[in-house]
């Protein structure tokens, strides 16, 4: 029935099994959909956040998720800038990857902030010296390359691309694509860095805040560092999801290998600066304003992790799968790096996770003690709103855009079309 | 956001963010402009021409 | 900017006098037009910009000891207005005042992203997680001269400004520039019947408040009087509330570090 909009060389489902799949992921979608309405109409009473946790998961969520869609701007660096030509059979997806997650990044904060309709005023009354700010700004900028990064590959559908005028606006495009996908790499580097930021200049919570550079905590440059580890093991994750899903093979071992090599290193990179921040962090920072190590991870109530959540983020999610992608031979057992590329997801996960809500958990007052927290359903099903829209995004996309561009070549279909 | 907004303050914090700020803007204005006229440009001549899609 | 001619309010918070009686409080609701829920039960999820904590000892009988302690915002100073909330907000909805030291909060320009919630130590800011909704006939004893907000913003303590307002309107038209100390007072300071509260210009040697503070201006406001102590000093907020206490462990907690060795 849609024959004629999907690529040419290549088989899809019937359009029925589609369509079912597709409404059930809607249905979760409209789920969160009900739960958006319900904080936009009766305020974020909504929330199961409090005076003490006011950032809680959504803040997380937001972290996360921009982490994850770091993937985009660090394969386009090496793909354009770094000159890695191997990755052009990767970038496409990775690219739609990081428009999901940064829309989805933007559709969250518009939910999160308590006057929606005044969100304008982050841009116009912007106070430069706040994080935040400059997450915004970048955030909003680098949206716009994602988009603009997107587009050309909306306009390579086979109907669209028959009218003239998408057809050359799409070509001009990728001509130029190295201009966007520097411009954007610089953005990154900045609001990925702010986000690290957000707590790292909090003087008032010793377990967020740390010391740095001028006026950039060491978490600036931690966070930034993460997502270009973190990032491109999430679009690993996905591919393979996505081949999983639909049964095929998408994209050579070679590619995924390059572009798993290249993580594994900057994880390695990464863990090692995060345990000397971390050390310093133990040793200077937390004493100087009165804790120790210890102080933020016993009698915390609720959870028995204690240390154990520090153990998981930079042993088991950190160092582990480091050593796991930098190793060749994991990284030829599609097992093992389906399990590495997995372990760094949860581990940027974690960091987010332990840096937003941890950092209010802590009672810094002697006479307060621990905060608790746990998500009203309504934050869960905005939370998960994304990822639904996220699902039928990509869905779509790889129905009737030439995302892959190996697919036609590693599954050949007889008798063609 | 604009110089005309009060609580702006000539600054180094303002210039070197609003710098790096519209320097990103432009570049990517100018670069989806560019790409526009290109192609309204390539559209018009190619349309007495052939009409065929090669690959890019 | 940092003319020697400038304010600094602030507050000295006499805790043995402190009874816990909650007089504060309920000024400052009412002088303020804090909003207040028909079960307001949850501290979390209410509105108090003066709130009075219980500390004790934790000691047992006969040992056993309680004391009040009155928490207004901590117009923290920070390093030369460096406070922690007011760096944090990205739409410069909360200012330092170099001329008053008065951590301002603007209800108008917040859009409730809770940056600053997340940057105070001292649960300072709080939410309005629902709209105010006056009990009947309330909305005509509402204050004048403070805007009600609405649901979705941040507020706090403002050191009743509008007080300060409202005082140097009527110097200035009797012709005068200056005010005197007892023109300028917080709904808080007049309402504690145990007189525990004294507020005034922390610069101003003639002050009771610098009597009592004997703020350090080399060492970013400490106190030289024995007997006082700011809530969490060691991290650099710098605040502009000296509480006094005669009793050693209660000095102790207002240090995070201290109170756990
Ligand atoms: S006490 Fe909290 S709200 Fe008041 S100035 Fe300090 S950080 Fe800001
Ligand atoms: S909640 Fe309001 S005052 Fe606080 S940081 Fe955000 S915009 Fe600023």
């Amino acid at each position: 029935m849609d024959s004629a909009l999907i690529p040419k060389g290549v088989k899809r489902c019937p359009i029925g099994q589609f369509a079912v799949f597709i409404a059930v992921v809607g249905a979760v979608l409209l789920w969160g959909v009900v739960a958006m309405f319900l904080c936009y109409i009766k305020g974020l009473n909504q929330t199961n956040m409090n005076n003490a946790y006011g950032f809680a998961l959504w803040i997380w969520a937001d972290l996360a998720v921009i982490a994850l869609g770091g993937g985009a701007f660090f394969t386009g660096l090496l793909r354009y800038i770094i000159g890695k030509d191997e990755l052009k059979n990767i970038i496409n997806y990775a690219v739609l990857i990081g428009f999901v997650c940064y829309s989805s990044a933007l559709l969250i904060l518009a939910i999160d902030v308590g006057q929606p309709l005044r969100a304008w005023f982050i841009f116009w009354h912007a106070n430069v010296h706040s994080m935040l700010t400059e997450v915004a700004f970048c955030l909003t900028c680098y949206f716009g390359v994602l988009t603009i990064e997107y587009i050309p590959l909306i306009l390579e559908n086979r109907q669209l691309d028959k009218v003239p005028f998408c057809h050359h606006l799409s070509h001009n495009m990728h001509g130029i694509m190295a201009v966007f996908a520097a411009t954007g790499a610089f953005l990154s580097f900045f609001h990925q860095g702010s986000l690290g930021g957000v707590t790292g200049v909090l003087f008032g919570r010793p377990f967020g805040y740390r010391t740095g550079i001028g006026i950039w905590p060491w978490t600036f440059f931690l966070y930034t560092w993460s997502a270009a580890a973190c990032g491109p093991c999430f679009t690993i994750f996905i591919t393979r999801i996505t081949e999983a899903a639909t049964r095929k093979k998408l994209v050579k071992d070679n590619v995924i290998d390059l572009l798993a090599k290249i993580a594994g290193w900057m994880l390695l990179t990464y863990i090692v600066a995060k345990i000397i921040d971390t050390w310093y962090w133990a040793a200077v920072t937390a004493p100087s304003m009165g804790l120790t190590l210890m102080d933020f991870y016993s009698n915390n109530p609720g959870s028995a992790y204690g240390l154990w959540i520090l153990i998981a983020e930079v042993g088991i999610c950190g160092v582990l799968p480091a050593i796991m992608l930098v190793s060749g031979s994991v990284r030829r057992s599609p097992a093992l790096l389906f399990i590495a590329v997995t372990l760094a997801v949860i581990g940027a996960c974690l960091n987010r996770w332990v840096m937003v809500l941890q950092t209010q958990a802590v009672p810094v007052l002697s006479f307060e003690s621990w905060f608790t927290y746990f998500p009203s359903w309504q934050e869960i099903a905005t939370t998960i709103l994304p990822v639904a829209y996220g699902v039928i995004l990509i869905a779509l996309s790889y129905r009737y855009l030439p995302i892959f561009p190996q697919e036609q070549e590693l599954n050949p279909i007889e008798g063609g079309k | 956001m604009f110089p005309f907004s009060f609580e702006w303050v000539w600054d180094m914090g303002h210039m070197v963010f609003h710098g790096g700020l519209w320097y990103a803007l432009s570049i990517l204005g100018m670069g989806v402009t560019y790409c526009i006229i290109k192609a309204v440009y390539d559209t018009a001549k190619g349309q007495g021409g052939h009409h065929g899609h090669g690959q890019h | 900017m940092d003319q020697p001619n400038n304010k600094r309010f602030g507050m000295v918070i006499d805790l043995d006098k402190c009874t816990g009686c909650g007089a504060c409080m309920v000024a400052c609701m009412a002088e303020n037009n804090v909003p207040f829920r028909e079960d307001d039960t949850d501290k979390l999820l209410s509105i108090a910009w003066m709130r009075v904590y219980r500390l004790k000892n934790g000691k047992s009988f006969p040992q056993a000891e309680e004391c009040f302690l009155p928490r207004p915002c901590q117009h923290c100073e920070g390093h030369h207005g460096h406070s922690p909330c007011v760096s944090v907000c990205p739409a410069t909805a909360t200012d330092y005042d170099m001329q008053t030291g008065i951590v301002s909060q603007v209800p108008t320009r917040c859009f409730g992203c809770r940056y600053c919630m997340a940057a105070c130590p001292y649960h300072v800011r709080q939410f309005n997680w629902w709209d105010p909704v006056w009990p009947d006939g309330m909305e005509r004893s509402l204050n004048p001269d403070v805007s009600v907000r609405m649901r979705g913003i941040v507020e706090k303590c403002s050191f009743c400004y509008h007080r300060y307002q409202r005082a140097l309107d009527k110097a200035y038209a009797e012709g005068r520039r200056d005010l005197k100390e007892h023109e300028y007072q917080t709904a808080c300071t007049q309402a504690c019947p145990a007189g525990a509260i004294t507020f005034g210009d922390l610069n101003n040697p003639a002050h009771a408040v610098h009597k009592l503070a004997q703020p350090d201006m080399a060492h970013e406001g400490q106190s030289r009087n024995p007997k006082a102590f700011r809530l969490l000093e060691r991290l650099g907020t710098n605040t502009k509330i000296y509480y006094l206490s005669s009793k050693e462990w209660v000095r102790k907690a207002g240090d995070t570090a201290v109170q756990k060795a």
